[in-house]
């Protein structure tokens, strides 16, 4: 059976539409942050990777599945507010261009540590194995991770939207993001902001490192860092200044890299990153603020 | 109600000195205005207020508790609110959610209809409520910036050129608005260029430049154009 209108099988379809959703919520993660702190945090697929490694861990120890999940979002929370209190706090107010360079070193360090600790090979999560078995849905097969990771990600984007725009600290990250001075001044609190930011931003990194996980149970020190640099290119696509935009960014390149993957011959499919990285240039060529963005969005920053 | 007191307040970006020993007070139900001309340290001043210039000597006082040092965000929660030069709204939010960030200054929780009081003062806000604030008129968007100030429900109203680029019969409704706000027992303080406008409407007018006062002025010298020339040249 087919998705007529784009003759693709419908699993391709169910994990473009999986992979669209992880991506989306790693991009409205790095973008929360980069709209509260104008730091494009390149170490998020760091704290995606340690994510995986406490799920890989907690299920070679032995521990039920729900028990690695809960070390996962530990870990990662643990380590993202470190990463606040260590590396973004001392530098806010410094040019976007040494926290860009800033956080390329906290990406490598915690890359070299995971080397150091878990050795090059990597570790196998095969607890959350079974995610990967298929689902027989009217005689389609498609993987119980790829509904698992629609269902999960459309969850947390709905949430994310109504904390945004029915909530007051939603009200004054929106308008953190866009005049960060001028809320400061109405009363606005800058570390609650930042700190709900980067709170927020952990919390999706860890749901992302949990299903990326699943769809790849080998964790290596390099878990997580393409995908990382795919979602980038799809939040600058998008259009960093606001979250709808950027995860509209997220989705797109996920959706594109799955349905492309699927779709290509496998000695192709090894052309897509440049092939995406080549669209998303052409893009930013014609359309400068982002995709998702409306006409240019002049930044006022501190 | 307090009373702000600047007290020599001096006011320093790097090598240029922007304000240099300024002392005036704003009591509870005054309007206090500040003209001068561009560059003269108005905005800095208001600025320094709200902590967000570097004051190298002086004090800022609101009632017995000195700003010096305190962040912008603090300044806001002890009651001082400020109308920023361009009104700084959010376009992409609606007049609502604008409102609604005044809120984070606000010291007491209240029920019901928090907007009430900024919708009376400015009943236009009420019927665009729903609206982008960015689709606003220029004068619509300066009653939006005051109004979001007011709803904080401040001690102190700081507010920065807010006649600046309005039409002649905009400019009537914002002083007008100003004179019902000082009824309402807050304490005003108005930098603007309508040196005329502003000394009429203000219970004393300081004339500011090269960062130093050079004059006060009463509402009964508004007539008097020679006076207010020859303080603008000093």
């Amino acid at each position: 059976m087919t998705v007529a209108f784009l003759n693709l099988s419908w699993p391709t379809f169910a994990e473009a539409l999986s992979l669209g959703g992880i991506y989306a919520l790693m991009a409205v993660g790095i973008g929360l942050v980069f709209g509260v702190l104008r730091l494009v945090n390149f170490a998020y697929g760091q704290l995606i990777m340690a994510g995986a490694y406490a799920i890989a861990y907690s299920s070679q120890w032995g521990w039920p599945t729900w028990g690695g999940i809960m070390l996962c979002f530990a870990v990662v929370l643990a380590l993202s507010t470190a990463m606040d209190w260590l590396v973004f706090r001392p530098l806010r107010g410094h040019s976007p261009a040494v926290m860009l360079v800033a956080t390329f070193a906290v990406a490598f360090l915690l890359q070299s540590i995971a080397v150091l600790a878990f050795g090059q090979l990597g570790t196998v999560a095969s607890s959350i194995g079974p995610l990967n078995q298929p689902w027989d849905i009217g005689g389609v097969l498609i993987r119980k991770i790829a509904i698992v990771s629609i269902a999960i990600a459309a969850f947390c984007l709905v949430l994310l939207q109504l904390l945004l725009t029915r909530t007051s600290v939603g009200l004054h990250m929106r308008a953190a993001a866009m005049d960060f001075r001028t809320s400061r001044m109405l009363g606005v609190r800058a570390n609650r902001v930042i700190g709900g930011a980067v709170l927020i931003s952990g919390l999706l990194a860890a749901v992302s490192a949990f299903m990326l996980t699943a769809r790849n149970p080998q964790v290596t020190p390099i878990f997580g860092l393409d995908e990382t640099i795919v979602v980038l290119a799809g939040v600058v696509l998008g259009g960093l200044t606001r979250p709808i935009s950027a995860t509209l960014g997220g989705f797109t390149i996920g959706f594109a890299s799955g349905i492309l993957g699927g779709a290509l011959p496998t000695d192709q499919s090894q052309y897509l990153p440049s092939f995406l990285f080549g669209a998303v240039i052409l893009v930013l060529i014609i359309r400068p603020a982002g995709l998702f963005t409306r006409g240019d969005v002049a930044m006022e920053r501190l | 109600m307090t009373t702000l007191a600047l007290d020599r307040l001096s006011v320093r970006y790097s090598a240029v000195d922007a304000v240099r020993a300024v002392s005036l007070e704003v009591k509870p139900g005054e309007i206090v205005g500040l003209i001068g001309p561009n560059g003269a340290g108005k905005s800095s001043t208001l600025h320094a207020i709200m902590g967000a210039a570097p004051v190298v000597g002086g004090d800022i006082r609101l009632g017995g508790d000195s700003l010096v040092g305190r962040r912008s965000e603090d300044v806001a929660r002890k009651g001082v609110a400020l109308v920023p030069e361009g009104r700084r709204i959010f376009a992409e939010l609606t007049v609502e959610e604008n409102l609604r960030l005044g809120l984070a200054a606000r010291r007491t929780t209240t029920n019901g209809d928090v907007l009430h009081d900024a919708f009376e003062l400015f009943p236009i806000l009420r019927e665009f409520r729903r609206r982008n604030a960015g689709a606003l008129s220029g004068g619509q968007q300066q009653q939006l910036a005051i109004a979001r100030a007011l709803v904080a429900e401040p001690d102190v109203l700081l507010l920065d050129e807010p006649s600046l680029g309005l039409a002649p019969r905009i400019v009537d409704v914002v002083f007008e608005a100003l004179a019902r706000i000082r009824e309402r027992g807050l304490a005003v303080l108005l930098v603007e260029q309508r040196a005329q406008r502003t000394v009429a409407l203000a219970d004393r007018s300081h004339v500011l430049a090269n960062g130093a006062l050079r004059l006060t002025l009463g509402p009964d010298d508004a007539a008097d154009t020679d006076r207010l020339i020859a303080a603008y040249m000093a």
